[in-house]
């Protein structure tokens, strides 16, 4: 953290953000034990469609397709985000915070889409195990994209109030960490849910 | 939709005159509290100091004070259930089957969520970052954030008891049966919600812990160079951030079964509950030793302080709480042997939990041999500690006879499991709480607990122990499956009888911690703990005063080798005052944690008894304190020098007051170190 002039921490400082660093990749670790789990029940349950809908009939690839690139060029966009951040350019953070906030938004508005086109064919989550499962797993996914989104609201707030602070920028890095890693989940429930599911 | 959901004035406990006196003694219990509270005109006290606290020894205290209170609860339905298994033969006793059910969950539930978690959470607290010569956790005010969640669940099975019922379906909540077709109340939701709400709070402390003994040691405090309860605090932190998701997932799948009608486990539709009970021992066979391995790290304390040695083994006790740690993420599937694995699957999963046994007895030959040609005094910690050693074993070999698959065919659901795992959490777990409270106590509150009537409850303990469970290891061979209400063979009363009166001698235990507690209170003045270091110790907590300032370290200690704070008194550089000192840095109080737990709490009840508005009120709370909270950069505040140096500057008389050894009078006083007369 040498750019910006405000940047400038006390070793104490920065001992503090290297324990938050830390601590919430310790917390992203416990949280990627909560997705290993609902994988392994979707595996478990893929299966279990009880008459009703399989995979095939309910996952379109279309917007299985347009849903990843949404979260894909949303986690470039925040790189991008990430690379002002060094440069000290208060601007162009708030700029690229609020592009990847409307591609996470658009990646929800077709989940919610998706989800609630499924519900009204009939396929919601209480239909059978497979759906539960499906449901729980994404919407789990869905729900964590949310929350980041609320975060990537209040840190737009930050910067526009605050300004490139220490403690912004640290807290940045740690909603960059969050979002890359909610990034990595979708790559797995695309390839774990989707394409075998319509192949 | 109505706003009260699906509670109405039925769920009040009017039907039956033992459940209504149980909500008496709920709601005059808390009643009594404010009522204490307004008489000693402590408001203030209690909000500003301590509801707001985010100093860890505070929190560490309140979290030992909620485990104290759930220990007798959890007493008072074990005692519930001895009496009526000793008269239910061929008649109903005095408690309906549905009552019945209800006690051994809540029991199980309580004993294990609401008092040995917090209990452990609590000595970690107080005592952890004081090993390691730190001021904090990393991470105070998230400390809080936890210990207000565990209140909150806590708080959820005690109002159980006043509106509506707690789950009939055992501690493990197993479907079909806790599923909505089966079991329609709102009981099983209070355990899902007390769990889930408890069970977030208890992985932000193992991230906390973790983070602490990583990142906040002082100086020359390498990781082998850490206590051994330290070691233990940070292997069960890594099984708790690993652990505990499972169980997140498991109550969680099981909450959307019942409320929103999904098809995790139910029976038809597509359903699994082998899934259900696989993610509960996924994360339950870790949780045995995420209570264990604490209690072993402070019987590895205490038996090197009394016996006035050095622990003998340290790296084989270190490598065993990891082996321990390990293997304890592949043993899951010995809970339900009988529920059609192959033969092989069950063996692999036989084979290694006899393996586990290997660890665990390289520290009980450790122990052993740290008491072996030393001077042992016999205070209460110590006569736990033994009594663990004792009879740990036994419980170690009947579990590792339970490993056999075809053993468990014939044992299974009966009561030698039960007395299987109590012979394992009582003197396991329980007496290492119980000893870490009575030798840590003087670090918390400036004085010692009576000895007296702590050795009296401790004969009791374990007499009454051996008393109430070894007739359940006859009767698991008799046949007694557990969870009975009545039964029909004449053959099993006797025993249930002698196990009765076991509870009973176990409630005389009770009464003398009670007492001792009481005693020492009124008698503190001639039991002060002038240097901090009661019981000539040998980690860095002894080094603080007692209670132990805010800032713990006025100076933060330079470590040179295991067992800091004996070699700076042998070295005669313990109790030195520093050239001078610095100002400190401080987080501020703040009343962000106990409103997350109150919403928290708001938030279980409405998802119990699905008033929506209310659950999204509450989660709206909870999220605008995150938020307020995290925008909010000015969380610490300076402690001038001055003051540093005016609470230090009164300590230093003190111990020039003080015998020159707190032990010194014992008989078989090994001498040594003499601690320094202060300067
Ligand atoms: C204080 C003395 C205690 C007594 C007298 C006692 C007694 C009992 C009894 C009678 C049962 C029911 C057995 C059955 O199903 O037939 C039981 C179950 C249980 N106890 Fe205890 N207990 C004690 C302490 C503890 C402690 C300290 C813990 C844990 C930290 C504990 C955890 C459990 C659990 C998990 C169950 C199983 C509940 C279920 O069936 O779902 N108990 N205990
Ligand atoms: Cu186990």
């Amino acid at each position: 953290m040498s750019s910006a002039a405000a940047m400038t921490v006390s070793p104490r400082e920065a001992k503090r953000y290297e324990e938050k660093d830390f601590g919430f990749w310790l917390y992203l670790m416990s949280d990627a034990v909560i997705f290993a789990c609902l994988f392994a029940t979707y595996l478990v349950m893929a299966g279990n469609a009880a008459g009703g809908p399989t995979p095939k009939d309910v996952f379109s690839l279309e917007r299985a397709a347009a849903e990843t690139a949404l979260l894909l060029l949303s986690s470039t966009t925040f790189g991008i985000a990430a690379v002002s951040l060094w440069a000290g350019d208060r601007s162009k953070v708030l700029l690229w915070l609020a592009i990847t906030l409307l591609l996470g938004a658009g990646f929800i508005a077709l989940e919610f889409g998706e989800f609630s086109g499924m519900i009204a064919e009939g396929a919601g989550p209480d239909r059978s195990g497979f759906l539960s499962a499906f449901f729980t797993l994404v919407g789990t996914h869905g729900l964590h994209v949310s929350v980041g989104l609320v975060w990537i609201l209040v840190m737009i707030g930050q910067v526009f109030a605050k300004g490139l602070t220490a403690p912004v920028a640290s807290r940045l890095m740690r909603l960059g960490l969050f979002w890359h890693f909610l990034d990595i989940i979708w790559v797995v429930i695309f390839s774990v849910v989707y394409l075998p599911g319509l192949l | 939709m109505d706003i009260f959901g699906r509670l109405t004035i039925e769920s009040l406990p009017f039907y039956s005159a033992i459940a209504a006196s149980g909500a008496a003694v709920t709601v005059l219990g808390g009643l009594s509290v404010v009522a204490v509270i307004t008489y000693f005109g402590a408001w203030r006290l209690v909000l500003f100091q301590w509801l707001s606290s985010v100093d860890h020894k505070k929190i560490g205290i309140m979290y030992i004070m909620l485990a104290l209170v759930m220990l007798v609860r959890g007493f008072v339905d074990a005692a519930m259930m001895r009496s009526q298994q000793a008269i239910a033969l061929n008649s109903d006793g005095y408690l309906p089957p549905g009552h019945f059910d209800q006690i051994f969950s809540s029991h199980g539930t309580i004993m294990i969520f609401f008092m040995a978690m917090p209990f452990l959470s609590g000595l970690i607290n107080l005592i952890m970052p004081q090993q390691i010569g730190s001021r904090d956790v990393a991470f105070p005010f998230m400390n809080a954030v936890s210990l207000w969640l565990s209140m909150a669940g806590a708080a959820l099975v005690l109002i159980s008891l006043v509106i509506g019922k707690f789950s009939t379906a055992g501690w493990t909540a197993y479907p079909p049966y806790s599923g909505l077709e089966f079991t329609p109340g709102v009981g099983v939701d209070y355990w899902i919600w007390a769990v889930l709400i408890s069970g977030f709070g208890s992985t932000m402390s193992g991230i906390n812990f973790l983070v602490t003994i990583i990142k906040c040691r002082a100086p020359g405090m390498t990781m082998f160079r850490l206590p051994l309860f330290t070691w233990t605090v940070f292997i069960t932190s890594v099984l708790i951030i690993f652990a505990f998701p499972a169980l997140t997932v498991a109550c969680a799948m099981l909450a959307l079964d019942r409320t929103l009608g999904m098809h995790f486990f139910t029976n038809g539709m597509g359903g699994n509950m082998m899934n259900y009970i696989n993610l509960f021992w996924l994360w339950g066979h870790p949780e045995v030793y995420i209570l264990i391995l604490p209690a072993f790290g402070v019987f590895s304390e205490v038996v090197a302080v009394f016996s006035q040695k050095r622990l003998f083994g340290y790296i084989s006790l270190v490598l065993a709480t990891m082996a321990i740690g390990l293997l304890s993420f592949t043993v899951w599937l010995h809970h339900f042997f009988t529920m059609g694995s192959s033969a092989r699957v069950n063996s692999f999963f036989g084979t290694m939990t006899t393996i586990i046994a290997v660890p665990t007895g390289v520290k009980v030959f450790d122990w052993l041999l740290t008491m072996y040609r030393g001077r042992i005094i016999f205070k209460p910690p110590m006569l736990f500690t033994i009594g663990f050693l004792v009879t740990f074993v036994i419980g170690g070999l009947s579990g590792v006879l339970l490993a056999l698959p075809p053993i468990d065919y014939l044992m299974h659901n009966t009561t030698f499991l039960i007395a299987h795992f109590h012979n394992m959490i009582i003197p396991g777990v329980l007496f290492g709480y119980l000893a870490g409270y009575m030798f840590w106590f003087p670090k918390a509150f400036g004085f010692k607990l009576n000895e007296k009537w702590g050795t009296r409850a401790f004969w009791c303990w374990i007499v009454g122990f051996y008393v109430a469970f070894m007739p359940l290891y006859v009767l698991g061979l008799l046949g007694m499956p557990r969870r009975m209400e009545h039964y029909e063979i004449a053959a099993w009363q006797p025993h249930l009888i002698v196990a009765a009166f076991g509870a009973f001698i176990i409630l005389l235990g009770m009464i003398c911690l009670g007492v001792q507690l009481w005693v020492s209170v009124r008698d503190r003045i001639e039991a002060l703990d002038l240097t901090g270091d009661p019981w000539n110790g040998r980690s860095l907590e002894w080094a603080t005063s007692s209670p132990a300032a805010p800032y713990n370290f006025a100076v933060l200690p330079k470590v040179e080798c295991r067992d800091a704070w004996w070699d700076m008194k042998q070295r005669g550089v313990a109790y030195r005052r520093p050239e001078k000192y610095e100002d400190i840095v401080m987080p501020k109080n703040t009343f962000a944690g106990a409103v997350i737990g109150a919403a928290g709490f708001a938030f279980g009840f409405a998802m119990i008894w699905w008033i929506w508005w209310l659950a999204l009120l509450s989660l709206a709370v909870i999220g605008a304190a995150i938020i307020v909270r995290a925008s909010n950069d000015d969380d610490e505040f300076v402690m001038p020098a001055s003051e540093v140096k005016a609470i230090e500057d009164a300590r230093f008389p003190q111990l020039a007051k003080a015998p020159k050894n707190a032990m010194e009078d014992e008989p078989g006083f090994a001498g040594q170190p003499a601690p320094e007369a202060a300067a």
